[in-house]
């Protein structure tokens, strides 16, 4: 065990210290894992047999169904900002996150009833708006939650949970798809189902204190380290989050973003060479959601140990490896399975990861805007790169394309280390 | 709430959800069942091998057995007994003696793949396909096959749809993805980053095609050329086009509602005036229409009110003709000659 002599309060800067605090799970972060879980049961499902479902069953063509998805990762971007002030101003973290599962559950019971492609878009929009909604104010209760020590093994446990529910959301859909041929609406009832078990969990195992108010009470688990003690009775300001490690993460989270084109893109890649890949094309996401939920924890506790920059950053190499791998013109199913699962230790290494340095980086009573703007800036950033790498696509041809953006992220990653250090040089002049 | 209090809740919800699903469930299936082993909704003539005069080839989705099969009708009476295969597609086309097969294969894995059958129903290759089959077309002399899939990225930020459309050689080979060939609007050469071809029907020489190609919000009937990998525009908001027998007229679906809802006219153009005429069918017809003759349409409609069952229409293609219906429970209709 190390102990780090320049930080020992514990959380506050990135290198954090291994204290002697021991690993205790929260039953609150354990609630909120299975709420995702099967939210994402609830949610994969659907969007795995949506687009069968609209052309084989309804009849209906998808052209217009890309564009409209385009738009609403727009509006999702915009609500998330929104729903994070709004759970930091109220200090109801859990109303705000009730809202959110709330509307995406009840679009389920929509789909039973809606037939034209106009009804079917409308409810896949109020889909992303609930999706918007509940993304910060739920990792910000995390954040409430966990042991500042432990804060990204807490975020992975989390997300381990929840990439089970993305995981198994597909195949149970195939699944019944394969029992009862043309069973879309048995899809969508299950789909309800699971929705409607997550969002009781979330209304009655998830308790609904106000954060603030326990905070200034001493609540016992947050008691050491500023992650609670910088927040105890301050209201919400946004000049909270005019912080310089905020600040130079949003950065780092940007320039990552814009050089993240999206797994949709390798996958292409992969197709259009390895026979493998097109055979299994459909279930490439499965073994690049086993890997990330083999490792959210372990790189979770590597992020307490080593420093959370540190692994949010090792995690772009990853991805960078998965470029090369991608555009190395070997087409063995090895080949396609290493890609996929560096795709999921950069998934493990920088999803949970992201949110515990925001959360950190805010203050109690900013947490969940803190955490919305560094998920914005990813989504959003991602948005260009994926409209950015599909001009290249084209102009480059698949693998040059993808060479460009890999010799992009390779100047990116040390780039971004430079500006981590003089992060932690300006906290220890602070 | 106490902590039993609350448990007991959880439980009773957790225990409603589930049964009410499962139920649901085990309803669905034993419908599915009844209609599987019940008798078919329209008479059907399980011969099997194929007919022989004109015929219309199409997928059967009459409830019962047989459903999602491929089925045969004579062109002379297509309210008649249809006679049912053992292939099962999503998009079929005969031309040529070459019958081509778009599929889903469902399961755990679900999977796609364009199928190449003879003129007696018996398989001969299979090569899988990306994503969900939307169109397929035959050549005349039955030596092409081209093929239209939805690929749908699975992504954490899934922005990326596309098609891919491949024309491929019966005798083994193919022409690569549309994508990859020159396109050519208004005398410009063009590359936008979000281009998409589909909907490919095919000239008498084996090297003329037509097909639409889109970026952005505008789409094309473009006229390509196999040998010199080149895609031409000839006409604005025109999609899935269909070539007439005698090579003089195209057929297409013409998008007038620009925006998130699309409604699709179908317009025939005459490709030696250049006139478009606009069709009185009021309904949006989302598919790749067919020529029964030089004078009359066919296409599929969603039947209302019913999940995965269709009817093929007819229409003449002078701008007042009445549609009617042609066969019911069909769809994806190819003419025989």
């Amino acid at each position: 065990m190390y102990l780090s002599f320049s930080d020992r309060r514990g959380g506050t800067a990135d290198e954090t210290v291994r204290s002697g605090t021991p690993f205790r799970l929260s039953p609150v972060i354990v609630s909120l894992g299975i709420v995702s879980m099967f939210t994402d049961i609830s949610s994969e499902s659907v969007a795995a047999v949506l687009p069968l479902y609209i052309t084989g069953a309804l009849g209906l063509s998808m052209v217009a169904y890309g564009f409209l998805d385009g738009i609403y990762q727009g509006v999702s971007a915009v609500v998330r900002i929104g729903a994070g002030w709004a759970a930091d101003t109220s200090d109801r973290h859990k109303s705000v996150a009730v809202l959110g599962y709330g509307l995406s559950m009840v679009t389920r019971a929509g789909l039973l009833v809606a037939t034209g492609f106009g009804a079917i878009t409308a409810i896949i929009a109020t889909d992303r708006i609930g999706k918007g909604i509940r993304t910060a104010p739920r990792d910000a209760m995390i954040t409430g939650a966990a042991q500042p020590e432990h804060l990204a093994r807490s975020f992975g446990v989390h997300r381990m949970l929840d990439t089970v529910g993305a995981t198994v959301g597909p195949l149970l859909a195939f699944l019944v798809l394969l029992i009862i041929p043309n069973g879309y609406h048995t899809v969508f009832v299950v789909s309800l189902a699971c929705g409607v078990i997550g969002f009781a969990v979330l209304g009655i195992m998830v308790p609904g204190r106000k954060h603030r108010t326990t905070a200034a009470a001493g609540g016992a688990r947050e008691a050491p380290g500023t992650l609670a003690s910088t927040g105890r009775r301050a209201p919400f300001a946004w000049r909270d989050l005019n912080n310089p490690r905020l600040r130079r993460l949003l950065v780092v989270a940007a320039i990552f973003g814009l050089l993240t084109v999206g797994d949709g893109f390798i996958y292409l890649v992969l197709q259009s060479r390895a026979q493998f890949a097109t055979q299994w094309f459909p279930l490439l996401y499965v073994g690049t959601n086993i890997a990330y939920l083999a490792l959210a924890i372990p790189l979770g506790r590597l992020a307490d140990r080593w420093g959370r920059t540190r692994v949010f950053i090792a995690g772009h190499c990853a991805l960078l490896a998965a470029y090369v791998c991608a555009a190395l013109p070997t087409t063995g199913a090895a080949a396609t399975l290493t890609c996929l699962l560096l795709l999921g230790v950069f998934y493990a290494a920088t999803d949970g990861v992201l949110a515990a340095l925001a959360g950190q980086f805010s203050t109690a009573a900013s947490r969940a805007s803190g955490i919305a703007a560094a998920q914005t800036v990813v989504a959003v950033a991602r948005l260009v790169a994926s409209t950015g790498f599909g001009l290249l696509w084209f102009t480059l041809g698949r693998g040059n394309a993808i060479l460009l953006v890999a010799v992009a992220l390779a100047v990116a990653i040390p780039a971004a280390s430079v500006i981590v250090r003089g992060m932690r040089t300006a906290v220890n002049a602070a | 709430m106490s902590a039993r209090a609350r448990w007991t809740w959880l439980i009773a919800i957790t225990v409603v959800a589930l049964a009410a699903a499962t139920g649901y469930g085990v309803w669905s299936f034993i419908g599915y069942q009844q209609r599987q082993s019940a008798p078919a909704a329209v008479a059907l003539d399980t011969a099997g091998t194929g007919l022989s005069g004109p015929h219309v080839v199409f997928r059967n989705t009459a409830a019962g057995a047989g459903y999602g099969h491929v089925a045969e009708v004579p062109v002379a009476d297509p309210g008649g007994p249809r006679t049912v295969t053992d292939a099962v597609c999503d998009r079929v086309y005969s031309a040529g003696g070459t019958q081509a097969c778009l599929r889903t294969n469902a399961g755990i894995v679900t999977t796609f793949e364009a199928a190449v059958y003879d003129s007696q129903w018996r398989q001969e290759k299979s090569w899988p396909l990306p994503g969900i089959p939307s169109r397929t077309r035959v050549s005349t002399d039955g030596k092409l096959v081209a093929s239209t899939a939805f690929v749908t990225g699975h992504a954490y930020a899934p922005t990326s749809f596309s098609t891919a459309t491949v024309i491929s050689k019966v005798a083994g080979g193919d022409y690569g993805n549309l994508e990859d060939f020159t396109l050519i609007v208004d005398g410009h050469r063009l590359a936008p980053a979000d281009r998409n071809f589909w909907g490919v029907t095919f000239g008498n020489d084996d090297n003329t095609f037509y097909a639409t190609a889109a970026a952005g919000t505008r789409t094309w009937l473009v006229k390509g050329d196999l040998r010199a990998r080149t895609l031409t525009s000839v006409h604005e908001t025109a999609e899935c086009p269909s070539l007439s027998p005698d090579g003089r007229r195209i057929a297409y679906k013409k998008n007038v509602t620009p925006g998130p809802v699309p409604h699709w006219n179908i317009a025939v153009l005459d490709l030696a005036t250049n006139k478009e005429t606009v069709l009185a069918e009021t309904r949006s017809v989302d598919d790749q229409v067919e020529w029964l003759n030089d004078s009359t349409l066919l296409y599929g409609l969603p039947r209302e009110g019913a999940v995965g069952d269709d009817d093929v229409w007819s229409i003449g293609t002078r701008a007042g003709d009445a549609p009617s219906l042609f066969i019911a429970h069909a769809w994806s209709p190819s003419v025989v000659r």
